[in-house]
Protein backbone atom coordinates (compact mmCIF):
# COMPACT_ATOMS: atom_id res chain seq x y z
CA UNK A 1 0.00 0.00 0.00
CA UNK A 2 1.10 3.50 -0.66
CA UNK A 3 -0.29 6.89 0.11
CA UNK A 4 -0.38 8.62 -3.27
CA UNK A 5 0.47 12.31 -3.21
CA UNK A 6 1.29 15.21 -5.49
CA UNK A 7 3.15 18.38 -4.63
CA UNK A 8 1.12 21.50 -4.05
CA UNK A 9 2.01 24.47 -6.27
CA UNK A 10 4.74 26.59 -4.66
CA UNK A 11 2.42 29.58 -4.83
CA UNK A 12 -0.13 27.86 -2.59
CA UNK A 13 2.62 26.83 -0.16
CA UNK A 14 4.02 30.35 0.09
CA UNK A 15 0.52 31.70 0.63
CA UNK A 16 0.04 29.27 3.53
CA UNK A 17 3.37 30.44 4.94
CA UNK A 18 2.58 34.13 4.57
CA UNK A 19 2.72 34.87 8.29
CA UNK A 20 5.67 32.55 9.01
CA UNK A 21 9.11 34.10 8.87
CA UNK A 22 10.90 30.97 9.98
CA UNK A 23 9.95 27.52 8.75
CA UNK A 24 10.95 24.02 9.87
CA UNK A 25 10.69 21.36 7.15
CA UNK A 26 9.61 17.77 7.77
CA UNK A 27 9.82 15.09 5.06
CA UNK A 28 8.82 11.44 5.08
CA UNK A 29 11.05 8.49 4.23
CA UNK A 30 8.29 6.24 2.95
CA UNK A 31 5.52 7.06 0.48
CA UNK A 32 6.49 10.61 -0.47
CA UNK A 33 10.10 9.45 -0.87
CA UNK A 34 9.05 6.68 -3.27
CA UNK A 35 6.88 9.09 -5.24
CA UNK A 36 9.46 11.93 -5.13
CA UNK A 37 6.93 14.31 -3.66
CA UNK A 38 8.42 14.79 -0.21
CA UNK A 39 11.58 12.80 0.54
CA UNK A 40 14.98 14.23 1.34
CA UNK A 41 15.65 15.57 -2.16
CA UNK A 42 12.30 17.38 -2.27
CA UNK A 43 12.76 18.78 1.24
CA UNK A 44 16.12 20.24 0.24
CA UNK A 45 14.70 21.63 -3.00
CA UNK A 46 11.90 23.29 -1.05
CA UNK A 47 14.43 24.67 1.39
CA UNK A 48 16.25 26.41 -1.49
CA UNK A 49 13.07 27.78 -2.99
CA UNK A 50 11.75 29.10 0.32
CA UNK A 51 15.08 30.69 1.15
CA UNK A 52 15.04 32.35 -2.26
CA UNK A 53 11.57 33.61 -1.37
CA UNK A 54 12.98 35.20 1.77
CA UNK A 55 12.07 32.63 4.40
CA UNK A 56 14.39 31.55 7.15
CA UNK A 57 14.72 27.77 7.43
CA UNK A 58 15.00 26.85 11.11
CA UNK A 59 15.96 23.27 10.24
CA UNK A 60 14.71 20.13 8.53
CA UNK A 61 14.42 16.40 9.02
CA UNK A 62 13.06 13.36 7.23
CA UNK A 63 11.07 11.06 9.51
CA UNK A 64 11.33 7.41 8.37
CA UNK A 65 7.55 6.91 8.39
CA UNK A 66 5.76 10.10 9.33
CA UNK A 67 2.36 8.46 9.91
CA UNK A 68 3.87 6.29 12.65
CA UNK A 69 4.03 6.94 16.39
CA UNK A 70 7.76 7.39 15.93
CA UNK A 71 6.98 10.91 14.74
CA UNK A 72 6.41 11.93 18.36
CA UNK A 73 10.01 11.05 19.26
CA UNK A 74 11.41 12.59 16.09
CA UNK A 75 9.71 15.87 16.98
CA UNK A 76 11.02 15.71 20.54
CA UNK A 77 14.57 15.12 19.37
CA UNK A 78 14.50 18.32 17.30
CA UNK A 79 12.55 20.33 19.81
CA UNK A 80 14.97 23.23 19.99
CA UNK A 81 15.06 23.92 16.27
CA UNK A 82 11.30 23.46 16.04
CA UNK A 83 10.77 25.97 18.84
CA UNK A 84 12.70 28.52 16.82
CA UNK A 85 10.34 28.16 13.86
CA UNK A 86 6.96 29.86 13.33
CA UNK A 87 5.52 26.82 11.58
CA UNK A 88 6.23 23.34 10.28
CA UNK A 89 5.97 22.61 6.57
CA UNK A 90 5.33 18.89 6.12
CA UNK A 91 5.94 17.00 2.88
CA UNK A 92 4.51 13.69 4.06
CA UNK A 93 0.96 12.68 3.16
CA UNK A 94 -1.90 14.02 5.26
CA UNK A 95 -1.53 11.15 7.73
CA UNK A 96 1.92 12.44 8.62
CA UNK A 97 0.76 16.05 8.70
CA UNK A 98 -1.89 15.06 11.23
CA UNK A 99 0.66 13.15 13.27
CA UNK A 100 2.87 16.23 13.40
CA UNK A 101 -0.09 18.37 14.30
CA UNK A 102 -1.02 15.93 17.06
CA UNK A 103 2.33 16.30 18.80
CA UNK A 104 3.71 19.70 17.90
CA UNK A 105 2.23 22.95 19.09
CA UNK A 106 3.39 24.85 16.00
CA UNK A 107 1.06 24.98 13.00
CA UNK A 108 1.68 22.06 10.61
CA UNK A 109 1.21 23.01 6.97
CA UNK A 110 0.87 20.40 4.20
CA UNK A 111 3.16 20.74 1.20
CA UNK A 112 1.47 17.95 -0.77
CA UNK A 113 -2.06 16.89 -1.69
CA UNK A 114 -2.97 13.39 -0.58
CA UNK A 115 -4.82 11.66 -3.41
CA UNK A 116 -5.63 8.14 -2.23
CA UNK A 117 -4.27 5.07 -0.51
CA UNK A 118 -3.48 2.71 -3.34
CA UNK A 119 -1.58 -0.27 -4.62
CA UNK A 120 1.56 -0.19 -6.75
CA UNK A 121 2.11 -1.89 -10.09
CA UNK A 122 5.49 -0.71 -11.33
CA UNK A 123 5.05 2.97 -12.09
CA UNK A 124 1.30 2.90 -11.70
CA UNK A 125 -0.46 3.54 -8.43
CA UNK A 126 -4.15 2.89 -8.20
CA UNK A 127 -6.95 3.17 -5.73
CA UNK A 128 -8.73 -0.13 -5.20
CA UNK A 129 -10.57 0.17 -1.91
CA UNK A 130 -12.54 2.98 -0.33
CA UNK A 131 -12.85 1.22 3.04
CA UNK A 132 -16.62 1.07 2.77
CA UNK A 133 -17.08 -1.28 5.72
CA UNK A 134 -19.15 -3.81 3.82
CA UNK A 135 -16.89 -5.62 1.37
CA UNK A 136 -18.61 -7.00 -1.73
CA UNK A 137 -15.55 -8.53 -3.43
CA UNK A 138 -16.98 -12.03 -2.88
CA UNK A 139 -19.47 -11.63 -5.70
CA UNK A 140 -17.66 -9.11 -7.91
CA UNK A 141 -14.77 -11.29 -8.95
CA UNK A 142 -12.38 -9.52 -6.60
CA UNK A 143 -12.82 -6.16 -8.38
CA UNK A 144 -14.23 -3.37 -6.26
CA UNK A 145 -17.21 -1.63 -7.92
CA UNK A 146 -17.33 1.01 -5.23
CA UNK A 147 -13.83 2.22 -6.01
CA UNK A 148 -13.23 1.15 -9.62
CA UNK A 149 -16.57 2.43 -10.91
CA UNK A 150 -16.62 6.22 -10.41
CA UNK A 151 -20.36 6.04 -9.77
CA UNK A 152 -19.90 3.22 -7.27
CA UNK A 153 -22.64 1.20 -8.93
CA UNK A 154 -23.64 -2.14 -7.43
CA UNK A 155 -26.09 -3.48 -10.00
CA UNK A 156 -24.06 -3.55 -13.20
CA UNK A 157 -22.80 -1.07 -15.78
CA UNK A 158 -24.31 2.34 -16.48
CA UNK A 159 -25.13 3.36 -20.03
CA UNK A 160 -21.78 5.07 -20.30
CA UNK A 161 -19.59 2.03 -20.91
CA UNK A 162 -17.85 2.68 -24.20
CA UNK A 163 -16.17 -0.32 -25.76
CA UNK A 164 -15.21 -1.54 -22.33
CA UNK A 165 -13.92 1.90 -21.22
CA UNK A 166 -15.45 4.20 -18.64
CA UNK A 167 -17.40 7.32 -19.61
CA UNK A 168 -15.84 9.27 -16.77
CA UNK A 169 -12.30 8.63 -17.94
CA UNK A 170 -11.83 6.81 -21.26
CA UNK A 171 -8.26 5.91 -20.31
CA UNK A 172 -9.65 3.62 -17.61
CA UNK A 173 -11.46 0.32 -18.02
CA UNK A 174 -15.14 0.15 -17.11
CA UNK A 175 -15.19 -1.67 -13.79
CA UNK A 176 -18.35 -3.52 -14.73
CA UNK A 177 -16.84 -4.83 -17.95
CA UNK A 178 -13.89 -6.13 -15.90
CA UNK A 179 -16.19 -7.69 -13.32
CA UNK A 180 -18.25 -9.33 -16.05
CA UNK A 181 -15.17 -10.76 -17.76
CA UNK A 182 -13.69 -12.06 -14.54
CA UNK A 183 -16.90 -13.77 -13.45
CA UNK A 184 -17.36 -15.18 -16.94
CA UNK A 185 -13.88 -16.73 -16.71
CA UNK A 186 -14.75 -18.15 -13.32
CA UNK A 187 -18.10 -19.47 -14.53
CA UNK A 188 -19.89 -17.42 -11.89
CA UNK A 189 -22.01 -15.05 -14.00
CA UNK A 190 -25.13 -16.08 -12.11
CA UNK A 191 -23.87 -13.83 -9.28
CA UNK A 192 -24.66 -10.78 -11.42
CA UNK A 193 -28.34 -11.62 -11.81
CA UNK A 194 -28.99 -10.97 -8.16
CA UNK A 195 -30.46 -7.64 -7.19
CA UNK A 196 -28.48 -5.76 -4.56
CA UNK A 197 -30.06 -3.67 -1.82
CA UNK A 198 -29.11 0.02 -1.69
CA UNK A 199 -25.71 0.40 -0.13
CA UNK A 200 -25.42 1.09 3.59
CA UNK A 201 -23.42 4.30 3.71
CA UNK A 202 -23.30 4.12 7.48
CA UNK A 203 -21.53 0.76 7.65
CA UNK A 204 -18.65 2.83 8.93
CA UNK A 205 -19.87 5.86 10.82
CA UNK A 206 -17.34 8.54 9.88
CA UNK A 207 -14.85 9.17 11.24
CA UNK A 208 -14.04 5.48 11.44
CA UNK A 209 -12.67 4.29 14.76
CA UNK A 210 -11.78 0.83 15.98
CA UNK A 211 -10.89 0.21 19.60
CA UNK A 212 -9.17 -3.08 20.32
CA UNK A 213 -9.06 -4.55 23.80
CA UNK B 1 -57.30 15.02 -20.87
CA UNK B 2 -54.61 12.95 -22.55
CA UNK B 3 -54.80 9.16 -22.36
CA UNK B 4 -52.67 7.92 -19.48
CA UNK B 5 -49.38 6.63 -20.83
CA UNK B 6 -49.86 3.27 -19.15
CA UNK B 7 -53.12 2.77 -21.03
CA UNK B 8 -51.47 3.60 -24.35
CA UNK B 9 -48.63 1.18 -23.56
CA UNK B 10 -51.08 -1.63 -22.96
CA UNK B 11 -53.34 -0.79 -25.89
CA UNK B 12 -51.17 -2.54 -28.44
CA UNK B 13 -50.84 0.71 -30.40
CA UNK B 14 -47.44 1.80 -31.78
CA UNK B 15 -46.32 4.15 -29.02
CA UNK B 16 -44.52 7.41 -29.74
CA UNK B 17 -42.81 9.56 -27.15
CA UNK B 18 -40.34 12.37 -27.50
CA UNK B 19 -38.11 14.30 -25.17
CA UNK B 20 -38.18 17.97 -24.36
CA UNK B 21 -35.27 19.73 -22.73
CA UNK B 22 -36.03 22.25 -20.00
CA UNK B 23 -34.52 25.72 -20.41
CA UNK B 24 -31.28 26.92 -18.93
CA UNK B 25 -32.92 29.67 -16.90
CA UNK B 26 -36.42 30.82 -16.12
CA UNK B 27 -37.58 31.78 -19.58
CA UNK B 28 -40.23 29.18 -20.38
CA UNK B 29 -41.41 30.67 -23.65
CA UNK B 30 -39.64 28.27 -25.97
CA UNK B 31 -40.37 25.15 -23.95
CA UNK B 32 -44.07 26.07 -23.75
CA UNK B 33 -44.04 26.41 -27.51
CA UNK B 34 -42.54 22.90 -27.76
CA UNK B 35 -45.11 21.44 -25.39
CA UNK B 36 -48.02 23.01 -27.27
CA UNK B 37 -46.59 21.87 -30.58
CA UNK B 38 -46.10 18.26 -29.51
CA UNK B 39 -48.55 17.37 -26.75
CA UNK B 40 -51.28 16.09 -29.08
CA UNK B 41 -48.91 14.44 -31.54
CA UNK B 42 -47.20 11.99 -29.20
CA UNK B 43 -48.25 9.68 -26.37
CA UNK B 44 -45.85 11.05 -23.80
CA UNK B 45 -43.37 13.87 -23.36
CA UNK B 46 -40.16 13.08 -21.50
CA UNK B 47 -38.78 15.92 -19.42
CA UNK B 48 -35.02 15.49 -19.16
CA UNK B 49 -33.28 15.80 -15.81
CA UNK B 50 -30.19 18.03 -15.89
CA UNK B 51 -29.26 16.12 -19.04
CA UNK B 52 -25.61 15.66 -19.74
CA UNK B 53 -25.03 16.74 -16.13
CA UNK B 54 -25.72 20.35 -17.10
CA UNK B 55 -27.79 22.37 -14.67
CA UNK B 56 -31.24 23.26 -16.04
CA UNK B 57 -34.81 24.05 -15.01
CA UNK B 58 -35.95 20.90 -13.18
CA UNK B 59 -37.63 17.98 -14.91
CA UNK B 60 -40.30 18.01 -12.21
CA UNK B 61 -41.08 21.64 -13.06
CA UNK B 62 -41.25 20.87 -16.74
CA UNK B 63 -43.57 17.92 -16.05
CA UNK B 64 -45.96 20.21 -14.15
CA UNK B 65 -45.91 22.57 -17.09
CA UNK B 66 -46.65 19.72 -19.51
CA UNK B 67 -49.50 18.65 -17.28
CA UNK B 68 -50.92 22.19 -17.05
CA UNK B 69 -50.91 22.49 -20.81
CA UNK B 70 -52.70 19.20 -21.32
CA UNK B 71 -49.83 16.86 -22.20
CA UNK B 72 -48.82 13.52 -20.71
CA UNK B 73 -45.48 13.96 -18.93
CA UNK B 74 -42.82 11.32 -18.38
CA UNK B 75 -40.58 12.37 -15.52
CA UNK B 76 -36.93 11.53 -16.12
CA UNK B 77 -35.17 10.98 -12.82
CA UNK B 78 -31.46 10.46 -12.46
CA UNK B 79 -29.67 9.33 -9.30
CA UNK B 80 -26.77 11.69 -9.87
CA UNK B 81 -28.00 14.77 -8.00
CA UNK B 82 -30.26 13.48 -5.21
CA UNK B 83 -29.94 10.89 -2.48
CA UNK B 84 -32.65 8.39 -1.62
CA UNK B 85 -34.51 10.82 0.64
CA UNK B 86 -34.73 13.51 -2.01
CA UNK B 87 -35.67 11.04 -4.76
CA UNK B 88 -38.48 9.54 -2.69
CA UNK B 89 -39.92 12.88 -1.66
CA UNK B 90 -39.82 14.10 -5.27
CA UNK B 91 -41.68 10.93 -6.28
CA UNK B 92 -44.39 11.61 -3.68
CA UNK B 93 -44.69 15.17 -4.92
CA UNK B 94 -44.85 14.06 -8.56
CA UNK B 95 -47.63 11.61 -7.86
CA UNK B 96 -49.61 14.12 -5.81
CA UNK B 97 -49.59 16.46 -8.80
CA UNK B 98 -50.69 13.91 -11.36
CA UNK B 99 -47.28 13.03 -12.76
CA UNK B 100 -47.60 9.27 -13.03
CA UNK B 101 -44.85 8.18 -15.41
CA UNK B 102 -41.22 7.94 -14.41
CA UNK B 103 -38.14 7.01 -16.39
CA UNK B 104 -35.45 5.78 -14.01
CA UNK B 105 -31.87 6.60 -14.96
CA UNK B 106 -28.55 6.33 -13.20
CA UNK B 107 -27.41 9.62 -14.72
CA UNK B 108 -24.43 10.82 -16.69
CA UNK B 109 -21.13 11.43 -14.97
CA UNK B 110 -20.70 14.84 -13.36
CA UNK B 111 -17.51 15.34 -15.36
CA UNK B 112 -19.48 15.44 -18.63
CA UNK B 113 -21.46 18.47 -17.54
CA UNK B 114 -21.14 22.14 -16.71
CA UNK B 115 -20.46 21.83 -12.97
CA UNK B 116 -17.44 19.59 -13.15
CA UNK B 117 -16.44 20.03 -9.50
CA UNK B 118 -19.83 19.01 -8.07
CA UNK B 119 -20.28 16.04 -5.78
CA UNK B 120 -21.73 13.04 -7.61
CA UNK B 121 -24.45 11.44 -5.48
CA UNK B 122 -25.33 7.99 -6.89
CA UNK B 123 -26.66 6.93 -3.49
CA UNK B 124 -28.78 4.41 -5.42
CA UNK B 125 -28.84 3.57 -9.13
CA UNK B 126 -31.45 3.19 -11.86
CA UNK B 127 -32.36 -0.36 -10.85
CA UNK B 128 -32.66 0.52 -7.19
CA UNK B 129 -34.76 3.55 -8.17
CA UNK B 130 -37.19 1.23 -9.96
CA UNK B 131 -37.30 -0.90 -6.83
CA UNK B 132 -37.83 2.25 -4.75
CA UNK B 133 -40.90 3.10 -6.81
CA UNK B 134 -42.34 -0.37 -6.27
CA UNK B 135 -41.56 -0.08 -2.56
CA UNK B 136 -43.34 3.29 -2.25
CA UNK B 137 -46.31 1.79 -4.08
CA UNK B 138 -46.52 -0.88 -1.42
CA UNK B 139 -47.08 1.82 1.17
CA UNK B 140 -43.58 1.79 2.64
CA UNK B 141 -40.52 3.94 2.13
CA UNK B 142 -36.97 2.64 1.72
CA UNK B 143 -36.46 2.92 5.46
CA UNK B 144 -39.36 0.49 5.99
CA UNK B 145 -41.63 3.19 7.40
CA UNK B 146 -45.36 3.36 6.65
CA UNK B 147 -46.62 5.99 4.22
CA UNK B 148 -49.82 7.92 4.72
CA UNK B 149 -51.00 7.53 1.13
CA UNK B 150 -49.01 5.56 -1.44
CA UNK B 151 -48.27 6.62 -5.01
CA UNK B 152 -48.79 4.55 -8.15
CA UNK B 153 -46.55 4.95 -11.16
CA UNK B 154 -45.90 3.66 -14.62
CA UNK B 155 -42.16 3.13 -14.33
CA UNK B 156 -39.64 2.64 -17.09
CA UNK B 157 -35.93 2.46 -17.69
CA UNK B 158 -33.38 2.65 -20.44
CA UNK B 159 -31.20 0.10 -22.19
CA UNK B 160 -28.37 0.46 -24.70
CA UNK B 161 -28.93 -2.12 -27.47
CA UNK B 162 -25.51 -1.51 -29.03
CA UNK B 163 -23.48 -1.40 -25.82
CA UNK B 164 -20.05 -2.97 -26.14
CA UNK B 165 -19.82 -5.49 -24.61
CA UNK B 166 -23.56 -6.24 -24.74
CA UNK B 167 -23.75 -9.09 -22.19
CA UNK B 168 -23.40 -7.02 -18.98
CA UNK B 169 -25.98 -4.63 -20.44
CA UNK B 170 -28.41 -7.52 -21.00
CA UNK B 171 -27.95 -8.74 -17.45
CA UNK B 172 -28.88 -5.32 -16.16
CA UNK B 173 -31.79 -5.18 -18.60
CA UNK B 174 -33.18 -8.43 -17.21
CA UNK B 175 -32.75 -7.16 -13.67
CA UNK B 176 -34.66 -3.99 -14.56
CA UNK B 177 -37.50 -6.07 -16.02
CA UNK B 178 -37.62 -8.13 -12.84
CA UNK B 179 -37.60 -4.94 -10.75
CA UNK B 180 -40.76 -3.90 -12.56
CA UNK B 181 -39.75 -1.79 -15.56
CA UNK B 182 -42.95 -1.53 -17.58
CA UNK B 183 -41.29 0.13 -20.54
CA UNK B 184 -37.84 0.81 -21.95
CA UNK B 185 -36.75 3.76 -24.03
CA UNK B 186 -33.51 2.70 -25.68
CA UNK B 187 -30.33 4.60 -26.39
CA UNK B 188 -30.24 5.75 -30.04
CA UNK B 189 -30.07 2.92 -32.55
CA UNK B 190 -29.20 3.59 -36.19
CA UNK B 191 -28.49 0.10 -37.41
CA UNK B 192 -31.74 -1.77 -37.92
CA UNK B 193 -29.84 -5.07 -38.03
CA UNK B 194 -28.42 -4.45 -34.57
CA UNK B 195 -31.86 -3.44 -33.32
CA UNK B 196 -33.27 -6.67 -34.74
CA UNK B 197 -30.61 -8.71 -32.90
CA UNK B 198 -31.29 -6.90 -29.67
CA UNK B 199 -35.02 -7.38 -29.99
CA UNK B 200 -34.56 -11.07 -30.61
CA UNK B 201 -33.02 -11.32 -27.15
CA UNK B 202 -35.36 -8.79 -25.51
CA UNK B 203 -38.73 -9.79 -26.97
CA UNK B 204 -39.34 -12.66 -24.60
CA UNK B 205 -39.55 -10.34 -21.61
CA UNK B 206 -42.78 -8.90 -20.35
CA UNK B 207 -42.11 -5.22 -20.98
CA UNK B 208 -42.60 -2.66 -23.76
CA UNK B 209 -39.62 -1.49 -25.75
CA UNK B 210 -39.43 1.79 -27.59
CA UNK B 211 -36.49 2.29 -29.93
CA UNK B 212 -34.51 5.47 -29.37
CA UNK B 213 -34.33 7.73 -32.40
CA UNK B 214 -31.86 10.60 -32.22
CA UNK B 215 -32.23 13.11 -35.04
CA UNK B 216 -29.03 13.50 -37.06
CA UNK B 217 -28.39 17.12 -37.96
CA UNK B 218 -25.15 16.75 -39.91
CA UNK B 219 -22.54 14.20 -40.93
CA UNK B 220 -20.22 15.86 -38.42
CA UNK B 221 -22.66 15.17 -35.60
CA UNK B 222 -22.82 11.51 -36.61
CA UNK B 223 -19.03 11.22 -36.63
CA UNK B 224 -18.81 13.01 -33.30
CA UNK B 225 -21.28 10.62 -31.71
CA UNK B 226 -19.45 7.61 -33.09
CA UNK B 227 -16.24 8.87 -31.55
CA UNK B 228 -17.57 10.21 -28.26
CA UNK B 229 -20.98 8.94 -27.25
CA UNK B 230 -21.08 5.55 -25.64
CA UNK B 231 -23.38 2.93 -27.11
CA UNK B 232 -24.07 4.92 -30.29
CA UNK B 233 -23.01 3.58 -33.64
CA UNK B 234 -24.01 5.40 -36.83
CA UNK B 235 -23.29 3.18 -39.86
CA UNK B 236 -21.05 4.64 -42.57
CA UNK B 237 -23.86 4.45 -45.12
CA UNK B 238 -25.92 6.91 -43.06
CA UNK B 239 -22.95 9.23 -42.60
CA UNK B 240 -22.42 9.18 -46.37
CA UNK B 241 -26.08 9.89 -46.94
CA UNK B 242 -25.87 12.87 -44.57
CA UNK B 243 -22.72 14.26 -46.16
CA UNK B 244 -24.17 13.97 -49.66
CA UNK B 245 -27.12 16.16 -48.68
CA UNK B 246 -27.14 19.51 -50.49
CA UNK B 247 -25.83 22.50 -48.59
CA UNK B 248 -28.44 23.66 -46.06
CA UNK B 249 -30.41 20.44 -46.51
CA UNK B 250 -28.65 18.27 -43.93
CA UNK B 251 -31.35 18.75 -41.29
CA UNK B 252 -33.98 17.82 -43.87
CA UNK B 253 -31.98 14.67 -44.63
CA UNK B 254 -31.77 13.83 -40.93
CA UNK B 255 -35.53 14.18 -40.60
CA UNK B 256 -35.99 11.91 -43.61
CA UNK B 257 -33.65 9.26 -42.15
CA UNK B 258 -35.37 9.38 -38.74
CA UNK B 259 -38.78 9.09 -40.41
CA UNK B 260 -37.60 6.18 -42.52
CA UNK B 261 -36.26 4.33 -39.48
CA UNK B 262 -39.47 4.83 -37.54
CA UNK B 263 -41.48 3.55 -40.51
CA UNK B 264 -39.31 0.43 -40.78
CA UNK B 265 -39.57 -0.23 -37.05
CA UNK B 266 -43.34 0.15 -37.20
CA UNK B 267 -43.89 -1.79 -40.41
CA UNK B 268 -41.70 -4.69 -39.30
CA UNK B 269 -43.25 -4.54 -35.80
CA UNK B 270 -39.71 -4.57 -34.49
CA UNK B 271 -40.49 -2.67 -31.28
CA UNK B 272 -43.55 -1.50 -29.38
CA UNK B 273 -42.87 2.09 -30.32
CA UNK B 274 -40.24 4.77 -30.65
CA UNK B 275 -38.79 7.48 -28.46
CA UNK B 276 -37.66 10.50 -30.45
CA UNK B 277 -34.82 12.66 -29.23
CA UNK B 278 -34.46 15.71 -31.45
CA UNK B 279 -31.83 17.39 -29.33
CA UNK B 280 -32.24 21.19 -29.49
CA UNK B 281 -34.52 20.67 -32.50
CA UNK B 282 -37.79 19.74 -30.81
CA UNK B 283 -39.72 21.74 -33.40
CA UNK B 284 -38.77 19.19 -36.08
CA UNK B 285 -40.62 16.32 -34.37
CA UNK B 286 -43.89 16.88 -36.33
CA UNK B 287 -41.86 16.70 -39.56
CA UNK B 288 -40.20 13.46 -38.40
CA UNK B 289 -43.61 11.99 -37.63
CA UNK B 290 -44.90 13.10 -41.03
CA UNK B 291 -41.86 11.54 -42.73
CA UNK B 292 -42.65 8.31 -40.86
CA UNK B 293 -46.22 8.43 -42.11
CA UNK B 294 -47.60 8.81 -38.59
S1 LIG C 1 -16.24 -3.30 -1.39
FE1 LIG C 1 -14.55 -2.12 -2.20
S2 LIG C 1 -14.45 -0.30 -0.89
FE2 LIG C 1 -15.67 -1.80 0.20
S3 LIG C 1 -14.17 -2.85 1.49
FE3 LIG C 1 -14.39 -4.09 -0.38
S4 LIG C 1 -12.76 -3.34 -1.73
FE4 LIG C 1 -13.00 -1.81 -0.09
S1 LIG D 1 -18.70 3.23 -17.50
FE1 LIG D 1 -18.47 1.49 -16.09
S2 LIG D 1 -16.98 2.15 -14.57
FE2 LIG D 1 -17.63 3.97 -15.65
S3 LIG D 1 -19.31 4.82 -14.43
FE3 LIG D 1 -20.27 3.47 -15.93
S4 LIG D 1 -20.40 1.46 -14.98
FE4 LIG D 1 -18.99 2.69 -13.73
Amino acid sequence: MISATEQKPLEEITQSLEKCKSVYLIGCGTCTTILHTGGKAEVLALKDKLEAAGKKIAGWMVIPTACDEITKYALESSEKEIQAADCLLVTSCAYGVQRVSQWADKPAIPAVNTLFIGKEDGDTYSEVCAQCGNCVLAWTGGICPITSCPKGLLEGPCGGTNKGKCEVDPTKDCAWTLIYKRLEQQGRLDLLEKEQPPRNYQAVVRPGRLITK
Amino acid sequence: MPTPFKEVLNSGKFVVTCEIAPPKGTNLEKVIHHIDLLKDKVDGLNATDNQGSSMRYPSLGLCLLIKERGGEPILQMTCRDRNRLALQSDLLFAYSRGINNVLCLTGDAITLGDHKQAKPVFDIDSLQLLRTIRTLESGKDLGGNDLDGAPKFCAGAIVTPEAQPIEPQMIKFRKKVRAGAEFFQTQAVYDIGNLRNFMQAARQYNTKIMAGIVLLTSAGMARFMNANVSGIFVPQALIDEMSKAEKGKALQKGIEIAGRMIKTIKDEKLCDGVHIMAINKEETVPDILAAAGL
